[in-house]
């Protein structure tokens, strides 16, 4: 996770960006900002899911060049603000473990159904394997989706009735329509 | 210790023996002597001390003219001292011109010191002031003395030292004692007071002799001294006695502590902490002092009266004097100045640009951020602010 190569924003070589600010209206603009950088550096790093305890490891969360850190009940106040956005969810009751979703779910949803469409691929069954690591998808912005997060985006294409998951035990995939 | 003397245990011309104790000890001021455990009797003119027997067979032994002593006291023994030993403090006046053999020709202390390891039978210190005021060694008693002089052998009564009894009154006399003493104190500070018109005065015409003189002085000191003069004293200081009400004395002193502040407190950044308020506005007053709720009742009472100064109380409760002029919005729009100019301040740097306490500075600081004009940088390395880069950049 360590080298990605990010924008570093001013915001970030800020002390002050490190400490939650008690005014509601300089709260806001920080966490805002901190809701940017957060799905900015994990879309480049291509992150799915994140442990708060491990996380707060990252250069993200740590600038070393001012020797600032933020602190994890603050990290994890910011993803629970992203939570209410749809770009994050927590997945353990300590919220320690978080799903970061860069695109929301339903964004993914159309994303992955406009590639079908797109290929024509309606009607076919396809692994979710093949979605993700396939060699066809390679150049697509899914590539790499965790099978628990393609599980979820495609539950809702499911609820739209645009593909029918299979989730038998000797083979598990999906068929769109 | 000098003041004693190598003397013959006999009996001068009416002379006679009034209490012998045994196991005494003498002390030079604080210091044991090696005269110890010897028998101590005392006279109406002097106090002999012999090792054991020697007084009985008549050889020679120390003696201190009572004449010498100028007042006796008992050591009181510490509270949790269970030993029985009692100490007697003798002062002693300067030494005559005595030329006669003593154990020791100098002595820094004034005192001796008398040690009865065995406590004392007899009442030994009410028969030391009863002799010290017979003053038996004067000629003139002697003429009284020589009558009866069986009368004056009788020992004074005997006190109750011992029991429950003896501790109650122990304890009440040490009371009445400290009534007495306490008494003499106000006494002595009622007399201050009468005394301080007569000084405010003093220092009044000290200041205008100084103003007069102001063309010839140029010495340093004298402008100093001038300047604390006129700077810190209230010719007439407000008091409680010259108003019918609490409300009317409020006000008075209001104007008064506005009188006396007002010039500091531009001076400080326009604004002073209620601390500082109360000594300043004390030491101006030297006497009279004000209780800190008068203090605090009087800034109260600005508001109403359209004084230059006002109370101001932070959201965290510290109240501070300040200039009416100045509002939240202008102090912390200096506040935020001052930490653009310096890109970073702590509370402490802040109280040493302006002068002021962290206590205030660090209020100056809060209520800028609550405004919004600073923000906060809580790290390792303390508490910092910021100028608010978040709302002045987007």
């Amino acid at each position: 996770m360590a080298d990605v190569e990010v924008n570093w924003p001013w915001q970030y070589s800020f002390p002050p960006f490190f400490t939650l600010q008690p005014h509601p209206e300089t709260r806001s603009k920080q966490v805002s900002a901190w809701k940017t950088l957060i799905l900015e550096y994990c879309k480049k790093a291509k992150i799915y899911t994140l442990d708060v305890r491990e996380a707060s490891q990252w250069p993200l969360f740590n600038n070393a060049a001012i020797n600032r850190k933020l602190d994890s009940s603050v990290i994890i106040s910011i993803l629970s603000e992203l939570a209410k956005n749809g770009n994050a969810a927590a997945l353990d009751k300590g919220r320690n473990r978080w799903d970061i979703y860069w695109h929301t779910l339903e964004e993914w949803a159309s994303i992955i159904y406009s590639y079908i469409s797109d290929s024509g691929l309606q009607n076919t069954v396809l692994t979710f394997y093949e979605i993700s690591n396939g060699a066809d998808t390679e150049s697509q912005e899914f590539a790499g989706m965790p099978i628990e997060v393609l599980i979820k985006v495609l539950r809702l294409l499911e609820n739209d009735q645009k593909c029918e998951l299979i989730l038998s035990n000797d083979m598990q995939g999906v068929k769109f329509f | 210790m000098n003041r004693v003397k190598y003397a013959s245990p006999l009996l001068l011309e009416n002379e006679y023996t009034l209490v012998t104790e045994y196991n005494v000890r003498l002390y030079d001021g604080d210091q044991k002597t090696s005269f110890e455990g010897g028998q101590l009797i005392i006279t109406s003119h002097r106090i002999l001390w012999g090792r054991p027997g020697a007084i009985e067979t008549g050889q020679t032994c120390l003696a201190l003219n009572l004449s010498l002593v100028v007042y006796i006291e008992e050591e009181s023994p510490g509270t949790f001292s269970f030993s029985r030993s009692r100490k007697i403090i003798l002062f002693l006046s300067e030494n005559s011109n005595d030329q006669s053999n003593g154990p020791q020709y100098t002595s820094i202390y004034n005192f001796i010191k008398l040690s009865f390891r065995e406590g004392y039978q007899h009442n030994v210190v009410d028969t030391l002031n009863h002799v010290l005021q017979q003053k038996a060694w004067e000629p003139k008693n002697v003429q009284r003395q020589v009558g009866p002089p069986s009368t004056s052998k009788i020992p004074p009564p005997i006190k109750l030292r011992t029991g429950i009894v003896g501790i109650e009154r122990n304890l009440q006399e040490k009371q009445k004692k400290a009534d007495e003493s306490i008494s003499v104190a106000f006494q002595d500070l009622n007399k201050l007071m009468t005394m301080a018109k007569d000084m405010v005065k003093l220092s009044q015409t000290i200041s205008t002799k100084i103003k007069e003189k102001q063309g010839d002085i140029t010495d340093d000191d004298t402008v100093k001294f001038k300047s604390y003069l006129l700077s810190l004293g209230i010719d007439d200081p407000v008091t409680r006695d010259s108003y019918k009400s609490n409300t009317q004395y409020y006000r008075g002193l209001a104007r008064e502590i506005c009188t006396a502040l007002k010039e500091p407190i531009e001076k400080m950044g326009g604004m002073m902490g209620m601390t500082d308020v109360f000594c300043r506005v004390n030491r101006a007053r030297g006497l009279e002092l004000l209780s800190p709720e008068d203090t605090l009742n009087a800034c109260k009472a600005m508001e109403a009266l359209d004084l230059p100064l006002k109370l101001y109380q932070f959201n965290s409760g510290v109240m501070v004097l300040q200039l009416r002029t100045l509002d939240d919005d202008t102090v912390s729009d200096a506040t935020a100045q001052l930490i653009k100019e310096n890109e970073s301040v702590n509370c402490e740097e802040l109280g040493q640009f302006l002068g002021i306490s962290i206590v205030l500075a660090k209020e100056r600081l809060l209520s800028a951020e609550k405004a919004g004009k600073c923000c906060r940088d809580d790290s390792i390395e303390g508490l910092r602010f910021y100028p608010n880069l978040f709302l002045i950049d987007e």
